[in-house]
């Protein structure tokens, strides 16, 4: 890598912090629902031998901030910079739209790697949540989580003609996602039938994941290997079939 | 020398609709070349292609001895461009812009310097700025990377008068430094001011190649004169002039169009008559004559 592709991943960084609506939705509101829910003493009771209501949603609000950003930071981002000429103007440099694509990709990984660093904090410092008894198993279900969603919200950047339709769309997906990662019902006390729906999409099986490394083991394969799949196919697809104007 | 651009039997359809029909002309190093023409004429078009934007559909572009497809990622280097819509995040500030852009090339130019000569303000947001900021702007970040050619596709749209000229003294400097530019407008003013030579583009093809000066030669625009005569007389007796081609009037004016010797034939007339010729005007045809001229349709936008 040279200083042109740190310069644009640092100015992409920069132009997404400036991007207030991603920064407020996407970090400081799962930020402020943690804070509440830590003060309700009744969700701190235990449910199971191990973990309290607020246990569980911990994991929830780390998808919710990876979702907001990938599902509807990212494509809106994006589908407006081809939408206004940016990717168009980028190709008649030495740099190319590719490396735009890709600073937009670490930018907002960076910014979901800190925003989860410090709902973890704010959980174990400020109301005694216990860290992932498995913190490599965790590592690894949150890389493959966020890669997942990363992957989904471009792959909804390179079909949509337009910015409008990325952000409706990724809006659009974004509810039912949230629903099946136990956002509203945790996933224990779903139908068995939606547990089962919510194995297979992208945060229930990152919910899956990160609820095996909480209570002490390394990930089952199951989940990881749907959020690979998710992660992989996304990605592929985007790649193909990316609409550059 | 060989040319730094060659166009040839350029042609370009989208769908059944010809863009660029026939296109063919050559640059030289370190000329100003315009590519003129009214809107739809396929300027932009041809333009894209010599970027490696488009690829054509036929015919052989070289740009600086590269083929602007199978070899962008050098002619990025020493191409710059700037898009008739080349647009920027809106939240990007002027000098993080200049400075990104700047990053990205070998040899880039100074940009705070470039950023003083196009006037522009460093902190300032993209979306803040006006239609001539962005304008000043794009052209900026044509040519941080100190191009071999800089392509400006209409330079001046949207500038006051004014920031057009100042504009037009940038690009005069930055040809002095040896920088060829290619030039696409619709603006006669602006291709005559600038320009040692011009294709004029018309339905897709090049419809002639010459300087400004040739061009309104070609178009054998007569010259005008027109005065007010110290008292009535016939205007027939000029009318029967061999070197004149038309006799009007407009309220107490005459105007008389004709060939070179035209003027000299109407004042000994006048002389003759002792009759002084008031408020005398000849004007010689323009780019603007000749492109009506020779592309037989007025309206130039």
């Amino acid at each position: 890598m040279n200083s042109a592709t740190w310069r644009l991943i640092a100015v992409e960084g920069k132009l997404c912090v400036r991007d207030r609506a991603a920064l407020v939705w996407g970090v400081a509101c799962p930020l402020v629902v943690l804070v509440i829910l830590g003060g309700i003493p009744s969700l701190r009771e235990p449910i199971t031998a191990d973990l309290t209501v607020f246990d569980v949603y911990v994991p929830v609000l780390i998808l919710f901030n990876v979702a907001i950003l990938a599902m509807t930071a990212l494509p809106s981002t994006l589908a407006g910079y081809r939408e206004n000429g940016v990717l168009r103007r980028m190709r008649t440099t030495p740099v190319g739209p590719v490396r735009v694509l890709a600073a937009q990709l670490v930018a907002n990984f960076v910014i979901a790697l800190v925003a989860m660093a410090l709902f973890l904090l704010v959980a174990g410092l400020g109301f005694g949540v216990e860290p992932p008894r498995h913190p490599l198993g965790f590592a690894v279900a949150w890389l493959l989580a966020t890669a997942a969603l990363l992957s989904i919200g471009l792959l909804v950047t390179a079909l949509v003609p337009s910015r409008a339709a990325a952000t409706a769309i990724g809006t659009l997906l974004f509810f039912p996602m949230m629903f099946f990662a136990g956002l509203w019902v945790p996933i224990a006390q779903m139908p068995p039938i939606l547990q089962n729906v919510s194995a297979y999409t992208p945060l229930g099986a990152g919910m899956a994941a990160f609820q095996d490394s909480y209570l002490g083991g390394f990930p089952s394969w199951q989940p990881l290997a749907i959020l690979v799949a998710y992660a992989a196919i996304c990605a592929v697809v985007a790649v193909r079939w990316f609409r550059w104007e | 020398m060989p040319p730094v651009i060659e166009v040839t039997h350029l042609h370009k359809r989208y769908d059944d609709k010809v863009a660029v029909d026939d296109v063919s002309f050559t640059v030289d190093k370190g000329e100003i070349f315009g590519i003129l023409g009214r809107n739809g004429a396929g300027k932009t078009t041809t333009v894209e292609c010599v970027e490696g934007l488009r690829a054509p559909d036929r015919g052989t572009i070289s740009v600086l001895g590269l083929d602007p497809l199978a070899d962008r990622a050098e002619l990025t280097r020493r191409l710059g461009v700037q898009l008739q819509a080349g647009m920027l995040p809106g939240r990007l500030r002027v000098g993080e812009a200049l400075e990104l852009y700047s990053s990205f090339y070998p040899r880039p130019a100074d940009w705070r310097g470039l950023l003083h000569d196009l006037g522009l303000s460093e902190k300032a947001r993209y979306a803040d700025l006006s239609g001539g900021q962005k304008q000043r702007l794009s052209i900026a970040l044509a040519l941080v990377g100190s191009p071999d050619v800089a392509i400006l596709d209409e330079l001046t749209t949207g500038l006051d008068p004014q920031a057009r000229r100042d504009t037009w003294e940038l690009i005069e400097g930055v040809r002095a430094r040896g920088v060829t530019i290619v030039l696409v407008t619709h603006f006669m003013e602006e291709a005559e001011r600038l320009c040692d030579r011009i294709a004029l583009i018309d339905r897709g093809r090049v419809v002639v190649v010459d300087t400004p000066a040739g061009l309104a030669e070609r178009a054998q625009a007569e010259q005008r004169i027109r005065f007010r005569p110290s008292r009535e007389f016939d205007t027939g007796l000029l009318a029967d002039l061999p070197e004149v081609s038309g006799v009007g009037g407009r309220g107490e004016f005459v105007v008389v169009t004709g060939g070179d010797g035209a003027l000299n034939a109407v004042m000994a007339v006048l002389a003759r008559h002792q009759i002084v010729a008031e408020r005398l005007r000849v004007e010689q045809a323009g780019l603007e004559d000749a492109f009506v001229e020779l592309t037989g349709r007025k309206d130039a936008e």
